[in-house]
C-alpha cells in the first residue's frame, strides 16, 4: 500500500471537512479522488501530505506518518496543487529547477522532455503566465522528478484539451514505470480513461470505492432492446427497474448480478437487437450524488 | 461615463474590507495629534517659555530635518502640532500609498479585479474608487482632529488648517501611488516605488528647511508645513495639493486607459530557463526573494548615512542654545554635541531599520497566503528551516542596511573630522540598534506562527513602540511602560556608555519570541 488513511477526521471551525476517510491506494495504481467541490478532496491531500494535521484518524504514506516525518516523506513525492501560485519575479524554468533541487536533484534532459511536451516556455516570468501554464510548471516539476508517489490536485484544469492528451500519457508511463498516481478530480471522464481505482469523497467521507468494474458490480447495467414480442412480464423479473417501451423497442436498467437471468427472458421474446452498456463513471457518481440526502 | 460604472460599488467593498484598518489608523493619528496638544499647553504655561521653546527647536538642526521649522515664535499652537503634523503628514502619505494599491493593483496582482471588471465595472472605476476612498478616510481624519483640536484649547481656525495639511498630503501621494501602481508590474513595486518617492520629499524637506528654504517647496510632503497652522494659515497651499493631485492622478488615469490588465508599461524581459546553482535551496531562494528589497533599503539607508556623516561635525557645532542641548541630550543621550546628534540620528534609523525587519519576516506570511509555502513545503523541505530562512533573512537584512548606513556616515564623518577611527565609532552605533529591530521581526514571526491571519498586526507594535517613546514623556506615563518598547534600551552611540547586557537582552528577548512563533508554526495548520 501507498497510501493507508483511516478515520480521517477534520474540522475547520464549524464546517466537518473530512468525516471518517478512508483512503488505500495502492503501489503502483493510479487512484482517482472524485467528488465535487467541497467534498473534501483537497483537505484529504493536505492531510496525507503532513500540511494539515487530522484532529483524529491514522494516516500512513508510503510507509510513514506524513505530520511527524513530513521532510521524508516529501522526499519520496511530488505534488501538484489544485490553485497553482508561483513566485512572480521567477522564470518557469527557475521554478522547476527550484523544486527538483530541493527534491535532490534536476535531471535536465527529462526536464527538457517534459517541456518541449508540454510546449511550456520556461522563460517567462510567472506572472506573465496564464493558470494554465502555471499549472503546466508544476506538472512539469512533478512529472519530471523522480518522485515514487505523485499527488495531483485537478491537474488538468485550465489545460486544452491536447494538453489534457498529453497529461494523460505522461500519467500512463509514470504508471508504466512503477509509480503510484493519486488524482484529485471532478472529470469523470479523465478518471474512468486513466484511474485503475476509484474512491469517490462525499461530505469528508469515501462512500464508495474500487476497481470501476467492482462499482460497476455494485450498480445497473442498461439495456436496450427491439423485440418480435411484446415485452410483457420482464418489469416484474426480479433486478429490473424503469422499464419503458417505445413500439418494439424497450429500454430498462437491471442489476449486474441479474443480467444472467434477464438474457434468456429477452431471447423468449425473440430479441433481434440488443445493446448492453455497462454504467459510466458518470452513473455511478450521480447515483451517490443524485439525490444529496 | 461608462468607465466610472461601479464606483459606489467598489468604494463599498474597500470600506468593508478596511472596516479594520482606517479606523484604527483614523483614531491613532487623531489621539496622537491631540493627547500632544493637550500635553504641550500643560509644559509651556506662558508665553515666554512658548517662545524660549521654538527657538531651542528652530536652532537644532536636526530637529528641523526631522520635523520642520515651527514658523511662529509666539504660537503654541504652532509648537505643539511640530512633531504630529510632520510625523502624521507621513503617516497619510504611508496610508494613501497603502490603500490606493491595495485596491488598485493587488487586486489586480491577485486576480480579483479580472473578475471585478468583467461586471458592470468601468475601467476606471477601481482607481477612482481608491481615490475616493482615500479622500474619505482623510476628510473623516480631518474632521475628528479639528473637532479635538479644538475642545482642547488651540484656535479653530488653525486646527482645520492641520486638517488639512494632512489632506493636502495624502491627496498628492494617493494620486502618485495611482501612478506607480500602473507604471510597474506587480503592487509590491508600485508601494515600494511610491515609498521611494515618499523617501525622496522627506529628504527634500531635511534638506530645504535646514538649508535652503526654497528648496522644501518642490517636496509635497512639506506642504503641510506650508500651510502654517495656527501661524497664519495658509489655505492657498490646499489648492497648490489640490491642483498637483489632479494632475498627477490625470497621469494615472492616461495609463490606466492605455495599460493590458496585468501588464506594466516596460514588458517583462524573458528570463533564463534554466536555475542558476544558487537557487537549488529553500536559502536560495529566500536570498532571490529579499535581495531586490533589501538592496533598494540598503542604498536608501547609505544615501541617509551620508547626509547624516556630512552635517553631524556643522550641527554640534550649531548647537547654540542651551535647550537645544537639552532637546537633543535626551534624544543621543550624555556625551560630546556631535556624537549625540550622530546618536539621535542613528537612532531614528534604528527604527526604520525594524521596519525593514517586520515587513521582511511578514514575507513567509505572504508565501503561505498565497499558497506558495504548501508547493514548497510538498518538497522535502522542514517547515521550520523554511520560515527560519526567512526569519534570518530579515535579522541579517537589518544589519546589512544599519551597517551600510554606518559605513557610509562614518566614512563622511571622518573624513570631515580627519579622523579615520569615527568610522569604526558609527560603525557600532548603527549596528547596536540591530538587536530592537530583531525583537519586532522575533514578535511578528510569533504571532505569524500562532495566528497567520494576525501577523500584519507586527505593524501595530512599530506603531505601540514608537509612540511610547514620543509620547511617553509627554504624557508622562510611569518608565516601566515605556521601558517596553526595545527602542528604549538601545545603547546611544557613539559618546554614551556602552554596555553589553540591555544588547545582549534585546537579542534574547528576540530569539524567545522567534522560538515560540517556531514552536507554534511546528504544530498548526498550513493554509
Amino acid at each position: 500500500m501507498a497510501i493507508t488513511a483511516s478515520g480521517l477526521r477534520k474540522a475547520f471551525g464549524r464546517t466537518q471537512a473530512l468525516d471518517g476517510l478512508d483512503l488505500f491506494v495502492r503501489t503502483g495504481e493510479v487512484h482517482g479522488l472524485l467528488g465535487p467541490n467541497g467534498a473534501g478532496k483537497s483537505t484529504a491531500l493536505r492531510v496525507l501530505l503532513g500540511l494539515v494535521r487530522a484532529d483524529s484518524g491514522a494516516v500512513d504514506v508510503l510507509g510513514a506518518d506524513p505530520w511527524r516525518d513530513a521532510t521524508a516523506v516529501h522526499r519520496r513525492l511530488a505534488y501538484v496543487p489544485g490553485e497553482v501560485t508561483l513566485w512572480p519575479s521567477l522564470t518557469g524554468g527557475e521554478v522547476i529547477d527550484l523544486l527538483g533541487g530541493l527534491r535532490g536533484g534536476v535531471a535536465h534532459d527529462r526536464v527538457a522532455a517534459m517541456v518541449e511536451r508540454f510546449e511550456l516556455d520556461p522563460t517567462k516570468r510567472c506572472r506573465a503566465y496564464s493558470s494554465g501554464n502555471r499549472r503546466k510548471v508544476a506538472l512539469v516539476a512533478a512529472l519530471a522528478s523522480d518522485a515514487e508517489l505523485l499527488v495531483l490536485d485537478e491537474p488538468t484544469a485550465g489545460l486544452d484539451p491536447l494538453m489534457q492528451a498529453v497529461f494523460e500519457q505522461c500519467v500512463r508511463e509514470a504508471r508504466a514505470a512503477g509509480r503510484t498516481v493519486l488524482l484529485a478530480s471532478h472529470v469523470l471522464a479523465e478518471v474512468e480513461r486513466l484511474c485503475d481505482r476509484v474512491s469517490i469523497v462525499r461530505s469528508g467521507r469515501v462512500v464508495d470505492s474500487g476497481s470501476l468494474t467492482e462499482l460497476r458490480h455494485l450498480t445497473t447495467t442498461s439495456v436496450r432492446a427491439r423485440l418480435a414480442a411484446p415485452a410483457d412480464g420482464l418489469a416484474a423479473l426480479p433486478g429490473v427497474h424503469d422499464l419503458s417501451t417505445d413500439g418494439d423497442q424497450v429500454r430498462f436498467r437491471v442489476d449486474a448480478d441479474a443480467l444472467g437471468r434477464v438474457l434468456p427472458a429477452l431471447g423468449e421474446r425473440g430479441v433481434r437487437d440488443l445493446v448492453c452498456q455497462p454504467p459510466t463513471l458518470e452513473e455511478l457518481f450521480l447515483s451517490h450524488y443524485g439525490s444529496r440526502s | 461615463m461608462t468607465g466610472l460604472a461601479g464606483v459606489g460599488a467598489l468604494v463599498r467593498l474597500a470600506l468593508r474590507r478596511d472596516r479594520v484598518l482606517l479606523p484604527s489608523w483614523i483614531a491613532v493619528l487623531a489621539l496622537v495629534a491631540i493627547s500632544s496638544a493637550a500635553a504641550t499647553g500643560d509644559l509651556y504655561p506662558t508665553a515666554a517659555s512658548v517662545v524660549r521653546a521654538v527657538g531651542a527647536v528652530n536652532d537644532t538642526p536636526a530637529m528641523v530635518a526631522l520635523y520642520g521649522r515651527v514658523p511662529d515664535v509666539g504660537s503654541l499652537g504652532a509648537l505643539a502640532m511640530l512633531k504630529p503634523l510632520a510625523t502624521g503628514a507621513l503617516a497619510v502619505a504611508v496610508l494613501a500609498i497603502v490603500l490606493v494599491v491595495r485596491h488598485t493593483r493587488a487586486e489586480e496582482d491577485a486576480g480579483r479585479l479580472e473578475l471585478v471588471q468583467a461586471g458592470a465595472v468601468g475601467r476606471f472605476a477601481p482607481l477612482t474608487a481608491a481615490l475616493v476612498v482615500v479622500v474619505g478616510a482623510n476628510a473623516v481624519l480631518g474632521a475628528v482632529t479639528a473637532v479635538g483640536l479644538g475642545a482642547v484649547g488651540l484656535p479653530v481656525a488653525g486646527s482645520v488648517a492641520v486638517a488639512l495639511a494632512w489632506f493636502a498630503v495624502a491627496l498628492v501621494f494617493a494620486a502618485v501611488a495611482g501612478v506607480t501602481a500602473q507604471l510597474v508590474t506587480g503592487a509590491r513595486a508600485a508601494t515600494g516605488l511610491a515609498v521611494a518617492l515618499l523617501g525622496a520629499a522627506f529628504g527634500v524637506r531635511a534638506v530645504g528647511d535646514t538649508a535652503a528654504p526654497w528648496l522644501s517647496w518642490a517636496s509635497p510632503l512639506a506642504w503641510a508645513q506650508q500651510v502654517r497652522p495656527y501661524a497664519g494659515d495658509r489655505w492657498w497651499v490646499g489648492g497648490l495639493a489640490v491642483l498637483t493631485a489632479a494632475v498627477v492622478s490625470t497621469a494615472a488615469y492616461a495609463l490606466v486607459a492605455r495599460r493590458d490588465l496585468g501588464g506594466g508599461l516596460l514588458p517583462d524581459r524573458a528570463g533564463p530557463a534554466r536555475a542558476g546553482r544558487d537557487l537549488r535551496s529553500t536559502t536560495g531562494l529566500a536570498w532571490r526573494l529579499h535581495r531586490g528589497p533589501l538592496l533598494a533599503w540598503a542604498a536608501g539607508f547609505a544615501a541617509y548615512g551620508l547626509v547624516v556623516g556630512g552635517v553631524a561635525a556643522d550641527v554640534g557645532g550649531m548647537l547654540t542654545s542651551d535647550q537645544a542641548r537639552q532637546l537633543f541630550a535626551e534624544l543621543g543621550g550624555q556625551g560630546e554635541l556631535t556624537d549625540t546628534v550622530l546618536a539621535a540620528m542613528l537612532g531614528i534609523l534604528g527604527v526604520v531599520a525594524s521596519v525593514y525587519g517586520v515587513q521582511a519576516t511578514l514575507r513567509a506570511a505572504a508565501e503561505e497566503n498565497t499558497g506558495r509555502a504548501a508547493l514548497l513545503l510538498s518538497a522535502p523541505v522542514g517547515r521550520l528551516r523554511w520560515a527560519a530562512g526567512h526569519l534570518a533573512a530579515a535579522c541579517a537584512g537589518v544589519v546589512v542596511v544599519l551597517v551600510s548606513a554606518g559605513l557610509a556616515a562614518g566614512a563622511v564623518h571622518a573624513v570631515r573630522t580627519g579622523d579615520a577611527g569615527q568610522v569604526g565609532r558609527v560603525v557600532l552605533g548603527a549596528v547596536v540598534q540591530a538587536p530592537a529591530g530583531w525583537v519586532l521581526a522575533g514578535i511578528v514571526l510569533a504571532v505569524y506562527g500562532a495566528a497567520p491571519r494576525l501577523a500584519a498586526a507586527g505593524w501595530g507594535a512599530v506603531v505601540v513602540f514608537v509612540l511610547l517613546g514620543e509620547l511617553g514623556p509627554l504624557l508622562g506615563l510611569p518608565g516601566w511602560l515605556s521601558d517596553l518598547s526595545p527602542y528604549a534600551h538601545v545603547p546611544h552611540l557613539p559618546g554614551g556608555q556602552f554596555s553589553a547586557w540591555p544588547v545582549a537582552a534585546l537579542a534574547a528577548v528576540a530569539a524567545v519570541a522567534a522560538f515560540g512563533g517556531l514552536l507554534a508554526l511546528r504544530g498548526r495548520d498550513l493554509g
